[in-house]
């Protein structure tokens, strides 16, 4: 099995690792997962924390770890697994997968615009009805990356991401 | 800006200025975090509680360039300093208001919007600027913060709009804070004795420019809600907490926060 293949077999692993307070989404969907490299018997990860006081950030890590170790036992000759936390590039929410924006929208919260940019307005539709007619109740939502909202026509308070663009 | 040169000078300035950025960051978090339960409403202790979070956030961030630097371990730096030694500036490591967060806190509410929006924007600017600075991992440290900053400030401007139309007496408590948060916000706006050799490191831009840049955005926010800028420059009174001055408020927060991790360093481990 060469390194390419080896890489390709992780990042399927590490789809089964989810973000603890979404658990709808797995971190390669998400957009977390930036780089895996296979050097020899060592792999190095880089994850991309979403918002920088996350408190899941620990937690993801582990599940990371615990992941990479099982797939180890498929995958001949990984020894070691180094987890590591980048800045470079930004986390932004256009990274987020079309299959992520789905799994959020089952789960009752509306995915970030695609292609947000800073300052523009923001316009979330409902996750149950699909209506435009809703009005934002609070920026701030139950964790750092969302924000609640309610709909006017079907009358559902519900959340979406917060739209988080390169500034 | 000029390219990042390693020198021994160098390496000083970037260390201290991390530690303005970081201490900065801390006590700021700590100090917001001590509305949580007595914010004005629900929907403010949601949203207080995430900026609180994200601050910490940026915090461990600069910590952790430190701690790459040589400095030390991260919670070390945090906790376990010398009072002296922290570099934050006066205004933001004052109370929230009379009282003890466990016992009657009396704490004020328009102190707490004026200086969460004129630390946010000056915070702003600083960012802004140091996403072009020579130190790359400072740089990537700033485009990421930059992001989030942005939820923050709007936070801020709608809270000091809102109090700054409402009624008499919340226009009136507002002017009060905006004078009291004058007189030491000088402290947050310099960046030390060596902040001209930041500047010529490329590190971050001149004190100079960067004040001015506030003085404009603040002139501009005042402007839409018909108040006049006050005619001295924005103080000192209580001292420069760039070169270790404190009041005995710092030590209150520190050995607050640091209770837990003084007694037993295991306990903050998952």
């Amino acid at each position: 099995m060469n390194e390419k293949h080896k890489e390709r077999k992780i990042r399927q692993a590490l789809e089964s690792v989810t973000d603890p307070e979404l658990p709808c989404i797995n971190i390669v969907d998400l957009g977390m997962l930036d780089i895996v490299e296979v050097r020899g018997g060592n792999v190095e990860i880089q994850l991309l924390p979403t918002f920088s006081g996350c408190p899941a950030l620990d937690l993801i890590k582990n599940d990371v770890v615990s992941a990479v170790r099982k797939a180890a036992a498929e995958v001949d000759g990984i020894e070691d697994v180094d987890v590591r936390f980048v800045y470079h590039p930004p986390w932004t929410t256009d990274r987020i997968s079309p299959q992520g924006r789905e799994n959020l929208k089952e789960y009752g919260v509306s995915p970030p615009p695609a292609d947000h940019k800073e300052g523009e307005p923001w316009k979330v539709d409902c996750p149950y009805c699909g209506s435009a007619y809703t009005t934002m109740e609070n920026i701030f939502g139950p964790t750092a990356c969302r924000s609640i909202l309610y709909c006017q026509s079907c009358k559902n308070p519900f959340e979406a991401m917060k739209p988080v663009a390169n500034m | 800006m000029t390219e990042w040169k390693e020198t021994e000078e160098n390496k000083s300035v970037l260390v201290e200025l991390l530690y303005q950025l970081a201490d900065d960051n801390f006590i700021h978090a700590h100090r917001g975090s001590e509305w949580l339960g007595l914010a004005p409403h629900i929907e403010e202790d949601v949203a207080f509680s995430s900026i609180n979070q994200d601050t910490m956030g940026h915090a461990v961030m600069y910590y952790r360039l430190l701690e790459e630097l040589g400095e030390g371990k991260i919670d070390d730096l945090s906790h376990m300093r010398d009072f002296s030694e922290y570099r934050n500036a006066i205004i933001l490591e004052e109370k929230n208001g009379p009282g003890e967060y466990t016992e009657q806190p009396d704490y004020d509410w328009a102190f707490t919007v004026i200086r969460h929006l004129f630390y946010d924007t000056a915070k702003k600017i600083r960012l802004d600027s140091m996403k072009q600075s020579s130190y790359e991992p400072l740089a990537v440290t700033a485009r990421k913060i930059v992001t989030e900053q942005y939820y923050h400030l709007l936070h801020w401007q709608l809270w000091f709009k809102q109090l700054m139309q409402s009624t008499d007496e919340a226009r009136s408590r507002m002017e009060a804070a905006i004078e009291r948060v004058w007189r030491d916000f000088g402290g947050v706006l310099t960046l030390g004795p060596n902040g001209g050799k930041m500047a010529e490191a490329g590190l971050v831009e001149g004190e100079e420019l960067l004040r001015k840049r506030w003085l404009n955005r603040i002139e501009g926010l005042f402007a839409e809600v018909n108040m006049s800028m006050p005619e001295e420059a924005p103080g000192m009174a209580k001292g420069n907490g760039r070169k270790g001055e404190h009041t005995e408020d710092l030590p209150e927060a520190i050995n607050t926060l640091a209770e837990v991790y003084k007694s037993d360093k295991d306990a903050v481990s998952w």
